[in-house]
């Protein structure tokens, strides 16, 4: 398709998604809220496991540190949220490059356990370190202010995360574009072939690895003020699993799947409620009480699915799906067309 | 009490608790050497083996030995459908992926399990005798030392297996080189199915012993992620390597739990396993292997 008609398609979606708190009810605009800032630590995730190539188990303990940064910054130092969300996201930079320092110079399975045990290990911090963190209890944190006006609705909060996510997410389309993106998707495919052609592999490595864990904070911080709290439940391993699936069924290496994974994993357990609930009440048994766990199953069995019969994710089935449907038999050329009758 | 008994007592323990984890890690490591791939569903392999004895000595109350069978039985097939179908139409891929695909078998088993037997502890059968075990003045709990000697008995018998029998040949001449085995005649495929049925057997066996030493829940088979770092410090290739290694984390696990709170029990493989990434990521018998670039 041209590239006039994709930038109208996108103010197209971006007015509609700066009107929807008028159209639809209250509590979608929450979901959309929560989508907005699941999108953006899966941008992070698929910057990192996507377009990289390194895979993180522990992308929610970094989102984690966002949220606790922003909570900290404000309570301590009062920090206003247009300073506190960068630093989230500086600070889960930091963090991230710490854990993958050992092991980005390594290929293999290390880098993966660093991120697990990075997992693990600011988890417990969240949970132990109780005279900052407040332990299992966690921390309240104040709605963002601009100008003295609160965003303490869902409908405000909702614009400044729809402002993040339209600037991280040209962001992220502009970095893939740029010569970074194309070392990061050389590192991934060939990196030997990519250090002779004078790619700095390692280096690389870290700035995909520090973005990744920026997008991640942010992501954090945000949920910080969504919420209005943060307790350390929010980052579990569960949580890691569920980006990590929605980086796989969107489609790996692809910033239209990684939108299109986190759109999907998002509404995925709300519909499994829905559907759960209704097929409890009709077989009279409680569903509610496997919830949990069948969320975990179909989490696993999307990850297995995807990498095994699509790797390439929503975002190849969607592009099949825009082939099929807007290609009209017209705009196939004349000389294919007849070459389907020889031996094709 | 003399606090150098009690911290002997404590280490004493944390050895004998270390003979499942070099268990749990010898599984993991035969997958890995065969065929390259790490295998993160192992500890959820382990838990579900000790559901199926569970389920076989308890529920349908088999009796224990034919409940073991069973249970073993039902963990090799568990193996060779998830070698059959989740890992052999991954072959050729790249490691992430493979390593992402054994992730969310494990996730699906741990909710699967959850679904199946519900959320809430189970208590598994008494297979070990609890009376303490005394040597000297020291006192270790009777199922943590019995299940340590299962352990070495086990690992032994498995050693001598792949140092011996045709199999482990077969096994051991894959894992150097795969292209030669072939060539020799060997059939890889087999052999790396083989490693799973081997996974399958230990995972068996350290499951009841675990289900049997804590209880059992669908979060047992996290304890298998301790076992990354009993990997990691061993020398990912190193069968050698991750025994020795599994006794020193089950013992710096108790030490740790003695001297800074139990707590910290559940970080120290953790911690441990970022300080050898950072000092000697081949760990401790590990060849090097590790590609630095």
């Amino acid at each position: 398709m041209a590239r006039v008609p994709s930038i109208i398609w996108a103010v197209a979606l971006v007015v509609v998604l700066a009107a929807l708190p008028a159209i639809v009810p209250r509590y979608w605009i929450y979901f959309a809220g929560i989508l907005g800032i699941n999108i953006i630590a899966v941008h992070g995730l698929n910057i990192m496991t996507g377009y990289t190539g390194l895979l993180s188990l522990g992308h929610a303990a970094f989102v984690g540190v966002g949220a606790y940064t922003v909570a900290l910054a404000q309570s301590k130092l009062g920090v206003p949220f247009y300073l506190a969300i960068p630093l989230a996201g500086l600070v889960a930079a930091i963090m991230g490059i710490a854990f993958g320092l050992p092991s980005l110079r390594i290929r293999g399975l290390y880098l993966v356990i660093a991120t697990l045990a990075a997992q693990f290990l600011l988890n417990f911090v969240f949970v132990h370190w109780q005279s900052v963190t407040n332990g299992d209890a966690g921390l309240t944190v104040l709605p963002a202010t601009i100008f003295g006006y609160p965003l303490n609705t869902e409908t405000r909060a909702y614009y400044l995360i729809l402002a993040c996510d339209i600037a991280l997410t040209v962001f992220a389309i502009n970095v893939i574009r740029s010569r970074v993106g194309r070392a990061f998707i050389a590192v991934r495919e060939r990196d030997r072939t990519a250090e002779v052609l004078g790619v700095r592999i390692v280096w690389y490595k870290f700035v995909a690895f520090a973005l990744g864990s920026f997008y991640a904070g942010v992501a954090g911080g945000l949920l910080a003020y969504f919420n209005q709290f943060v307790n350390p439940e929010q980052f579990g391993l569960v949580l890691s699993v569920f980006f990590l699936s929605a980086v796989i069924v969107g489609g790996m290496g692809s910033t239209l799947g990684a939108i299109l994974g986190a759109v999907f994993m998002t509404l995925l357990p709300e519909f499994l409620r829905g559907g759960g609930l209704a097929i409890g009440t009709a077989f009279g048994f409680d569903i509610a009480a496997i919830l949990v766990p069948l969320r975990e199953t179909i989490f696993g069995l999307l990850i297995v699915g995807f990498l095994i019969l699509e790797p390439r994710g929503l975002a190849q089935l969607w592009k099949r799906a825009q082939q099929k449907f807007l290609t009209t038999p017209a705009t196939i050329p004349i000389t294919l067309i007849g070459k389907q009758g020889d031996n094709r | 009490m003399n606090p150098i008994i009690v911290f002997a007592e404590y280490s004493a323990v944390g050895i004998a608790a270390g003979g499942i984890y070099a268990l749990i890690a010898l599984g993991t490591v035969v997958i890995f050497k065969s065929s390259q791939t790490f295998n993160f569903a192992m500890g959820e392999m382990m838990m579900l083996s000790a559901y199926f004895f569970y389920t076989a000595a308890v529920i349908f109350d088999f009796g224990l030995l034919p409940g073991f069978i069973l249970a073993l039985v039902g963990s090799i097939a568990v193996a060779l459908l998830i070698e059959r179908f989740a890992l052999r139409p991954m072959l050729g891929r790249p490691f992430i992926a493979i390593v992402m695909v054994t992730f969310g078998i494990g996730s699906i088993i741990r909710g699967l399990v959850s679904m199946v037997w519900g959320p809430t502890d189970l208590q598994s059968p008494a297979i070990l005798a609890r009376t303490p075990v005394m040597i000297g003045s020291l006192f270790i709990p009777g199922k943590t030392a019995r299940a340590f000697a299962v352990a070495v008995v086990i690992v032994g018998g498995l050693i001598a297996f792949l140092r011996y029998s045709r199999a482990g040949i077969a096994l051991r001449a894959a894992a150097a080189d795969q292209i030669t085995a072939y060539s020799m005649g060997i059939d890889v495929r087999r052999v790396i199915a083989f490693t799973w049925v081997i996974a399958a057997i230990t995972g068996c066996i350290s499951g009841v012993l675990m289900a049997n030493v804590n209880s059992l829940t669908p979060n047992l088979g996290l304890v298998a992620l301790n076992v990354l770092s009993v990997i990691i410090l061993g020398g990912m290739n190193s069968i050698g390597g991750v025994l020795v290694a599994g006794l020193i984390i089950g013992w710096l696990e108790s030490v740790t739990g003695f001297l800074l709170g139990t707590e910290f029990r559940e970080i120290t493989p953790y911690v441990l396993a970022l300080l050898i990434l950072l000092v000697r990521p081949t760990g401790l018998f590990g060849t090097a292997e590790i590609e630095r670039i």
